[in-house]
């Protein structure tokens, strides 16, 4: 791999690999020297305060260093250079590139014209690669397996990117993946053509509070108002999916809630200290999976 | 019953044959054959054994390019072309889409990278026919109502 543009280019064997060096990465405690005089680019063309942080602590605590900018408005970007150009720049100043655009696919441009390894941080709509490997990572850290589970995903499926490439990526493993959400904002026909025609079995339900008690991991998204044309649908649905202590008392034992984060409301603050709250753990497991990926595509672990 | 030719023969040049009807100007359009100086002919609506009502376009002194090809393959993914030399056919294949299409078709999502930069239009080809393109950079999928031609 040369680099990390799609959660669609991985295999399950991919996948799995990463894990397992993630997993290495967060036993060993590695810190230190591991990529000491490699220089990492990250180029934020849209603001993503917590995923930028989170790679550039990947690279530090492996002994790296960081050249980057997090607003194009002041960089040359704003004077019209393009994509192209600044990437045949970057990998001139740098030895990986790290790339957040609004633009669906400018990952893949970068990866296709940079000679060193470029990590997708975000492409429009389109993928997000890394937050899939750390949410897998998260759950099989938690469950100790990704095959044989019934994974709920919860609230804006149609839009919501994250989900599309959990789902996407979780039908690599035998899992059975339960979508609960309001008919407006449901995953969308194409993703669920194709999941079926990987043979993965999906099922879809607007009943949260339902669909809890069968599930091994919830993973919550936020409903967003403005996806709503009639704000009294939104009012109507808005308050099904807002997960609270008491939703979770026919739950499993050993349900495990995730989400991206940030979250606004969709997740009451009386979950956190509960044994299902999973979402601290899981950001905190974004910078693991970052300097597994870094020092994987550095050469510097296999 | 007589054998009938429905539209003249060629010396030289090419024929697009089972065009599906509805396409069959479309294709003459993309091909530019209102500009061409040679010799055009284009009936639509003949009957077709296998597909119902078909278009044939007869280019003379006409060679066509793998890009043109390609395009008529998108709109008409049976159609056969052949190579005429002295009113004979000298060489006749089916169109085919081949795995990857290059600078054929323009991507259907206006937020694509391909449309707001100068690069390749590249797609994957994961279905012949009817045709589906997955963009080489925003990964989504085009059908037939999408494909938006160069």
């Amino acid at each position: 791999m040369k680099s990390i543009v799609s959660i669609r280019n991985l295999s399950r064997e991919d996948i799995l690999y990463i894990l397992s060096l993630a997993d290495r990465i967060h036993t060993a405690n590695y810190s230190g020297d591991l990529l000491k005089g490699k220089i990492l680019a990250t180029l934020f063309y849209e603001p993503s305060t917590r995923t930028r942080l989170s790679f550039e602590s990947a690279m530090m605590r492996l002994g790296g260093r960081i050249i980057g900018f997090s607003d194009p408005k002041i960089s040359s970007v704003a004077k019209g250079e393009t994509l192209y150009d600044t990437i045949k720049m970057v990998e001139s100043y740098s030895d990986i590139i790290a790339i957040r655009h609004p633009s669906d696919g400018a990952a893949a441009l970068a990866a296709d014209t940079a000679k060193i390894p470029v990590i997708n941080a975000g492409d429009g709509a389109n993928q997000h690669p890394t937050q899939t490997l750390l949410d897998l990572y998260t759950i099989q850290k938690s469950k100790g397996r990704l095959d044989g589970l019934k994974i709920g995903m919860a609230g804006d499926l149609k839009y919501g990117r994250t989900v599309h490439s959990l789902a996407d990526a979780m039908g690599h493993f035998k899992s059975e993946l339960v979508f609960i959400s309001p008919p407006e904002l449901q995953m969308p026909k194409e993703q669920k053509n194709e999941l079926s025609a990987r043979g993965v079995r999906w099922k879809e339900t607007e009943d949260l509070q339902k669909a809890i008690r069968e599930l091994d991991i919830l993973y919550m998204t936020r409903i967003q108002k403005e996806r709503f044309a009639d704000l009294v649908e939104y009012e109507k649905v808005k308050g099904c999916y807002i997960l609270n202590r008491q939703m979770l008392s026919g739950a499993k034992k050993d349900l495990r809630i995730m989400h991206p984060l940030p979250r606004v409301d969709e997740i009451s603050s009386d979950v956190d200290d509960t044994q299902y709250q999973l979402y601290f753990e899981q950001a905190k497991n974004g910078v693991t999976v970052r300097m597994a990926l870094l020092a994987m595509l550095l050469g510097k672990i296999r | 019953m007589k054998k009938e030719l429905k539209v003249a023969a060629i010396k030289e040049g090419t024929v697009i044959d089972h065009i599906p009807a509805e396409h069959t100007f479309k294709i003459a359009e993309m091909l530019r054959a209102d500009s061409l100086k040679n010799v055009v002919s284009v009936a639509s609506n003949l009957d077709s054994k296998k597909i119902g009502k078909k278009g044939i376009i007869k280019l003379g002194g006409m060679r066509l390019g793998d890009k043109e090809a390609q395009k008529i393959a998108l709109l008409a993914p049976n159609a056969t072309l052949s190579i005429i030399k002295n009113y004979k056919v000298v060489q006749k294949k089916k169109l085919e889409l081949p795995d990857e299409v290059i600078g054929i078709v323009r991507c259907f999502n206006p937020n694509c990278i391909s449309n707001k930069e100068v690069v390749e239009r590249r797609f994957a080809v994961e279905r012949k026919s009817p045709p589906a393109l997955r963009c080489f950079y925003c990964e989504r999928l085009m059908t037939e109502d999408d494909l938006k031609v160069l």
